[in-house]
């Protein structure tokens, strides 16, 4: 379970998340939905541990374990997987060598052995023949010459190889045709399990009607400003963003 | 009037007093020593004020000159031998070499693969020999000065004449073994005849706690259609002075690829030369350099397109922590008959701490007005989102740079078609990254 409470964060003096308070439980798949700017994807890098944030006040909590305390290496140990809205190409690095190390590094942290080479290919081919992955993707370096379309379904391949227990889907329904789409959420549904949570970010509603939220959040200005369930999404769809921006200018 | 410095440091004196105690007992070349010395001490060794010595000041580098290195005896070898480690998983013919004496015993002169021909340098200098002629093949190395001080001080090498395809590579391992300072001169001659090819591999290794001052030299003449692989790995001990030339003459429709790797030596300075006297051949030249604590390494090349429609591309990666520092100084030529030149030269630096440093002079001369001439030098510290990525994934931190800085230097060895070699290279990146975390 994750819990925040009143998350306060700014970056070089600028505030963006203003006392944040939400909670995920095991198994539920969240979503947050809010205009541009509102503070979305800060929310998910101040959760996997970026740098650049400065967090003024407030706790996160994994399953009781304070993530504000630790590198972000120890949080991808602890079970918290981001998946990037823009996955950055490492040219030099195979897929398959950079696969391997970040499974390895886990599975040491948690005090597990290495893989083996047969049992980790095994792994790989596994997971990436339902996404649609091929072996010559898995050659390349890292995500370079990559489609957006390949490049989120590189992430899903990840998520789906270091089993994290908290997953964040930072807007990786952008840049996506509408067969990529399908293949992202058919990957990302397969992994849905009572001992997963999700906390999926977009701005469409259009994700939503692939993966199937249990709650959905609005955030406005650094915020949680009303929690629903799945029909939240599609009154939002009707009627944008423009209440939450009055209520915030009344 | 003649501007002559007097020499004026004690390493300047004692390599005059060197110089005449040895050059009686040197074998032959009596002349061309005397010139080069000559040469040499008219202006000392070179410093900070010497522009191409600007980064890399030799005068301040030799606090004192080491005696040359005797003849080690058989059982000195052998055991020298059996403890050198690097490239020592690649199948090769060893060509080796103990405080810079060729080890002859080591070599099966009767039975040596098809294509190659080795003559140990030492009695073809003192009874004379054909092959001499092609000593020296660039010119403007004699105006080098430490190219000057192995012409003066050169004891012992080989030369190796390749006539055809040679299978396996040939391994010139250079081992300094001796527990105090020795100072080395080795000269390589390396001609390959017109449509020969072969894979040279040069590895050099010392022991750590000395003020070793090896300073070798490789001359390759290439011919025409000729095939050269080189692979260079400067694996010197921490005390080190080590100064090491190329100096290639290629002709045309050939191809030349050399690397040089750099993971040892306090100090470190690797010149080419590089001359192209005919058309359409490919040269590249590359280096990958890691330097940590106070190490400094000089990576200085200078390449002539002496014949039209050549291709160069010359890559440098270097990646610098603690307190070191890097040198890049790299020169592309153009002369006017040398057009539909195609080079390229890039240097790129890491720098993984606050306190380390790099240098970088790359310089085009072009003279024709037909050409594709580009340079380019970048200095910067590991991306921090690669970084984030990385360590979003799992990795902690040292693990994360580590990849980047492997992923980095990788670019410079892709070219190295032997696998074994290549793996070898690889492994040498990979203690280096060990050593560091």
């Amino acid at each position: 379970m994750l819990e925040i409470k009143n998350l306060v964060v700014q970056i070089e003096d600028k505030r963006i998340l203003n006392g944040l308070n939400l909670t995920v439980n095991k198994g539920e798949v969240a979503a947050i939905m809010g205009p541009n700017g509102s503070g979305k994807s800060t929310l998910s890098y101040v959760i996997a541990g970026k740098e650049d944030y400065e967090v003024l006040d407030g706790e996160i909590l994994l399953d009781g374990q304070n993530l504000l305390e630790m590198e972000p290496d120890q949080r991808a140990a602890a079970g918290v997987f981001l998946a990037f809205q823009y996955p950055l190409e490492i040219p030099g690095v195979a897929s398959m060598t950079f696969l391997k190390a970040a499974m390895n590094a886990q599975r040491k942290a948690r005090g597990e052995d290495e893989l083996t080479t047969p049992d980790f290919i095994k792994r790989v081919n596994a997971a990436a023949a339902q996404l649609e992955i091929n072996k010559d993707m898995l050659k390349r370096a890292l995500n370079v010459g990559f489609s957006g379309g390949e490049k989120k379904r590189m992430e899903i391949l990840q998520m789906a190889l270091l089993q994290p227990s908290f997953c964040i889907l930072d807007e990786t329904d952008s840049g996506l045709d509408i067969d990529a789409l399908r293949i992202v959420s058919e990957g990302v549904n397969a992994l849905r399990s009572p001992d997963r949570s999700f906390l999926v970010i977009t701005h469409y509603q259009r994700l939503l009607n692939h993966i199937v939220p249990d709650t959905v959040h609005v955030m406005h200005a650094g915020r949680i400003v009303k929690t629903g369930g799945k029909e939240l999404a599609l009154e939002l769809e009707a009627n944008g963003y423009a209440d939450y921006r009055e209520s915030e200018a009344a | 009037m003649a501007d002559v410095t007097l020499m004026k440091t004690p390493a300047e004196t004692a390599l005059v007093q060197a110089f005449e105690s040895a050059r009686t007992a040197l074998p032959g070349q009596a002349e061309s020593r005397a010139q080069a010395f000559e040469k040499f001490a008219e202006r000392g060794l070179p410093h900070r004020r010497v522009e191409e010595f600007k980064y890399t000041d030799l005068r301040a580098a030799f606090r004192e000159v080491a005696p040359f290195a005797g003849i080690p005896s058989a059982d000195e070898a052998k055991a020298a031998l059996a403890g050198a480690k690097a490239l020592s998983g690649v199948a090769a013919l060893q060509v080796p070499f103990v405080n810079g004496h060729f080890v002859r015993e080591a070599v099966d002169f009767h039975n040596l693969p098809e294509n190659i021909e080795i003559v140990p340098l030492r009695e073809a200098l003192a009874n004379g020999h054909d092959w001499l002629a092609h000593l020296s093949p660039i010119p403007w190395a004699s105006e080098n000065p430490v190219y000057q001080l192995n012409t003066s001080f050169m004891a012992d090498g080989v030369m190796i004449r390749v006539a055809g395809p040679v299978a396996a590579p040939v391994h010139l391992r250079f081992v300094t073994a001796a527990a105090s300072a020795v100072a080395t001169a080795t000269r390589i001659l390396v001609v390959v005849e017109e449509g020969a090819s072969v894979t040279l591999l040069e590895t050099h290794e010392s022991t750590d706690g000395a003020n070793h001052q090896p300073n070798d030299v490789v001359e390759l003449i290439a011919g025409d259609r000729t095939n050269v692989q080189h692979v260079r790995v400067n694996a010197e001990g921490d005390k080190a002075l080590a100064l090491s030339t190329l100096a290639a003459k290629v002709g045309g429709e050939a191809v030349f690829n050399s690397i040089n790797v750099v993971a040892g030596a306090a100090t470190s300075r690797h010149q080419v030369f590089a001359l192209l006297t005919g058309e359409n051949t490919n040269l590249r030249v590359n280096g990958a350099t890691m330097l940590k604590g106070t190490q400094h390494g000089d990576s200085t090349l200078v390449v002539e397109h002496g014949a039209p429609h050549c291709e160069s591309r010359e890559l440098f990666k270097t990646v610098v922590d603690g307190e070191a520092t890097g040198v890049f100084q790299g020169k592309i030529i153009v002369p006017h008959h040398a057009q539909k030149t195609d080079g390229r030269m890039m240097s790129a630096a890491l720098l993984l701490e606050e306190g380390c440093a790099m240098n970088n002079k790359p310089e085009l001369e072009i003279f024709a007005d037909d050409v594709q001439c580009a340079h380019g030098a970048t200095c910067g510290q590991l991306d921090e989102d690669l970084l984030f990525y990385l360590m979003a994934r799992g990795l902690p931190k040292k693990e994360a740079e580590s990849l980047l800085v492997q992923a980095f230097l990788g670019e410079a060895l892709e070219f190295v078609e032997n696998e074994a070699v290549r793996e070898a290279l690889v492994g040498t990146v990979e203690g280096w990254l060990k050593a560091r975390a």
